[in-house]
């Protein structure tokens, strides 16, 4: 889960990350009294889950209050990559000697928290990574210690000569593990953190994204989330506990399992189709969570023919059929369905879908070259 | 013969007593597994179903019933802590079935099961089966599978089901089938089984199913290549998905040129793994591999 850089910010904080001032403001007038409270040059920063807001207009440099209030009613309602900018953020504006990146993430490879720091900081750190690897220090941590205080210093020492920079570094670095795992983050960054003229050490921006395993046992951090930032279907599809990833395509898919809903659309493509959408309804064999589902992909005026592919295991194939069925009495659904179904309790399922003139096929090469065809005659 | 499951798994199962597990438990019975024990704290002394012994710890349920095998069906926030006993308590082979473990739990916890000398499979997973056995330890369904020499390795679950199912009705048998589980952290990853099935007489040739996100297919091809004498046939779920997007399973996650299904299926091609292009291909493409 994506949180914004205000948030995380008040979780760095929580851990005494070094930081400028600043506050988050909904009006220009906000922004302004923020910005008068603050006094001298401030910068606005639109807060949206999208990296590249600088380039998009999102980030500026303003003078005074009065410049503060314009550029923020401009900000607030901008679109940056589709998203709407609700809020912004408002900071004095440093004066930057130095800047470097320190991320922590959580690496599949070695199964640890992996710190990363780079004396290459800024805005191009992917950049960095990809074209000179060099230059970014890793270092993994065994979580069962947490980061030791050598470790810490080792790594500060890769960005600073001063000692007392250092040190100020190695406390950001011990602070940073500490906000990871407060927050049961998959990642935790600071670019930039930066040394200013009077030789302070300070994280310039804050980004955390959360586990989304972590949200069964820490409603605290659900609240974190921002419902408008999300693609309006996403949401809906993650208040029904479905997992829902929007396409530019025409063919729904409906499919139990995540493997088997991207080979779905794999297959789709393979038939010359596109798929509209990802759709797991995960193994619960809940009727509501079809209905739901069915919702979904009928929302999206894109699509013009739907498919089912269940491969019954733990979820009954009998408990989709009679979702379908409910979902077609509910609403109306004004596109073809082609349901594939085969698995757990099949027999029951097919004589449900007969019993309101409905066909369901086994076979998932068959299904699939049906539903192409038949988006391709409703395209 | 098979890997990792067969007829001297004495089964365990923790959480026996709630909704999915006591469900799963019913499967794995009827199927034929030795399930010998169940473990619910606070419920020692119930007999599950008239049959299973419930005990109030893995500790107690070893000294009296001689599990080597311990199936976890608990739920999320306590799930590492469940696995954690098991290898505390001297278990082998531990497979936990639960979806949405924290990831930096089984950060934790699997040096702690590695410590131990255990093997964890999943989280996140359907488990494993071994069908000349009669061995079925959590959720694939038996009916779909037969007695046979292909050993199939994947991360997901019903993805597998459908791979399964293709083989089943075409007369291929499997020697065993491990779902090894869609999560950044997991315990088995697919090297361990590719080395399990190569050193197994009674596999004849391996189906590896991996998906978008990670290196771990890539690392695979690569062990395929220097240790892998026996045929492989791979796939490569999420062709299409969009850069960038989380499809489901936390692993099945591109982000940077790390993970794509063409940077995978070159792997797979370059180490000599014949690449399906649908689901339905495993058929043929097992069929020449073994003829060849």
């Amino acid at each position: 889960m994506n949180i914004h850089e205000y948030q995380a910010r008040a979780l760095f904080k929580a851990q005494g990350i070094p930081m400028l001032d600043g506050d988050v403001a909904s009006t220009p007038a906000e922004a302004e009294a923020i910005a008068r409270r603050l006094g001298g040059p401030v910068v606005i920063k639109a807060q949206v889950h999208s990296g590249g807001r600088g380039k998009a207009g999102g980030v500026r440099l303003v003078r005074t209050p009065g410049e503060a209030l314009d550029h923020a009613s401009e900000i607030l309602g901008m679109q940056i990559k589709g998203l709407t900018v609700h809020k912004v953020l408002v900071v004095p504006a440093a004066e930057i000697s130095s800047e470097s990146y320190l991320g922590l993430i959580m690496d599949r490879e070695s199964q640890r928290p992996v710190f990363m720091v780079s004396a290459a900081g800024g805005v191009d750190i992917e950049e960095v990574a990809a074209r000179t690897p060099e230059k970014i220090v890793r270092l993994a941590v065994d979580p069962t210690y947490g980061v030791f205080p050598h470790q810490a210093l080792g790594l500060a020492f890769t960005l600073y000569r001063d000692f007392n920079q250092v040190k100020a570094a190695a406390r950001i670095v011990e602070q940073l593990y500490a906000a990871f795992v407060a927050n049961g983050a998959a990642l935790a960054e600071i670019n930039p953190l930066v040394t200013t003229p009077d030789g302070r050490v300070l994280a310039l921006d804050a980004k955390i994204v959360i586990d989304d395993n972590e949200l069964f046992g820490r409603p605290d951090l659900g609240l974190l989330r921002d419902d408008t930032a999300e693609e309006p279907s996403e949401g809906a599809a993650r208040r029904a506990n479905l997992s829902f990833i929007k396409l530019d395509g025409n063919v729904g898919c409906v499919v139990n399992g995540a493997g088997l809903a991207m080979a779905t659309m794999d297959l789709v493509k393979y038939y010359g189709g596109d798929p509209a959408n990802f759709l797991d309804i995960g193994g619960s064999s809940n009727p509501d969570k079809v209905i739901a589902a069915l919702k979904i992909v009928t929302s999206d005026p894109h699509v013009k023919a739907i498919l089912f592919n269940i491969f019954g295991g733990i979820t009954r194939t009998d408990d989709v059929a009679n979702g379908i069925v409910a979902a077609t009495r509910q609403f109306k659904v004004a596109v073809p369905l082609v349901i594939r179904l085969t698995g757990t309790n099949e027999t029951e399922a097919i004589r449900i879908l007969e019993g309101v003139g409905m066909r369901a096929l086994s076979d998932m090469d068959q299904a699939v070259e049906q539903v192409v065809k038949l988006a391709r005659a409703g395209a | 013969m098979s890997i990792f499951a067969d007829a001297a798994t004495r089964l365990l199962v923790q959480g026996i007593t709630g909704r999915e597990g006591s469900f799963h438990t019913r499967q794995m019975l009827e199927y034929g597994t030795q399930v010998v024990a169940g473990v619910t704290p606070g419920k020692g002394g119930q007999v599950f179903e008239g049959k299973v012994p419930v005990f109030n710890s893995v500790a107690d349920a070893v000294a009296e019933t001689g599990a080597n095998t311990s199936v976890i069906y608990v739920p999320p926030m306590a799930a590492a802590a469940a696995l954690i006993e098991a290898a505390d308590a001297g278990i082998p082979l531990v497979v936990c079935i639960t979806e949405g473990v924290p990831v930096m739990h089984m950060s934790r916890a699997i040096p702690f099961v590695r410590a131990r000398g255990a093997r964890l499979i999943g989280p996140n997973c359907p488990g494993l089966i071994s069908p000349g056995d009669k061995a079925k330890i959590g959720i694939i369904p038996g009916n779909i599978c037969m007695p046979g020499r292909v050993g199939l390795v994947s991360r997901s679950g019903t993805l597998t089901y459908e791979i399964v199912h293709h083989l089943t009705r075409n007369g291929i048998g499997q020697s065993t089938c491990v779902g090894i589980g869609g999560d950044p952290i997991i315990g088995t990853n697919f090297i361990d089984c590719l080395r399990a099935f190569q050193d197994d007489p009674a596999t004849d040739a391996i189906v590896m199913l991996g998906e978008i996100g990670g290196t771990d297919e890539q690392n695979a091809a690569a062990f395929v290549k220097a240790h892998v004498s026996k045929p492989v046939v791979g796939f490569i779920a999420g062709q299409t998905a969009p850069k960038g997007r989380r499809m489901g399973h936390a692993g099945a996650i591109i982000s940077g040129s790390s993970g794509t299904a063409e940077e995978k299926l070159a792997a797979f091609e370059a180490a000599g793994i014949s690449v399906m292009r649908r689901p339905a291909d495993v058929v043929g493409l097992l069929r020449q591999r073994l003829r060849d």
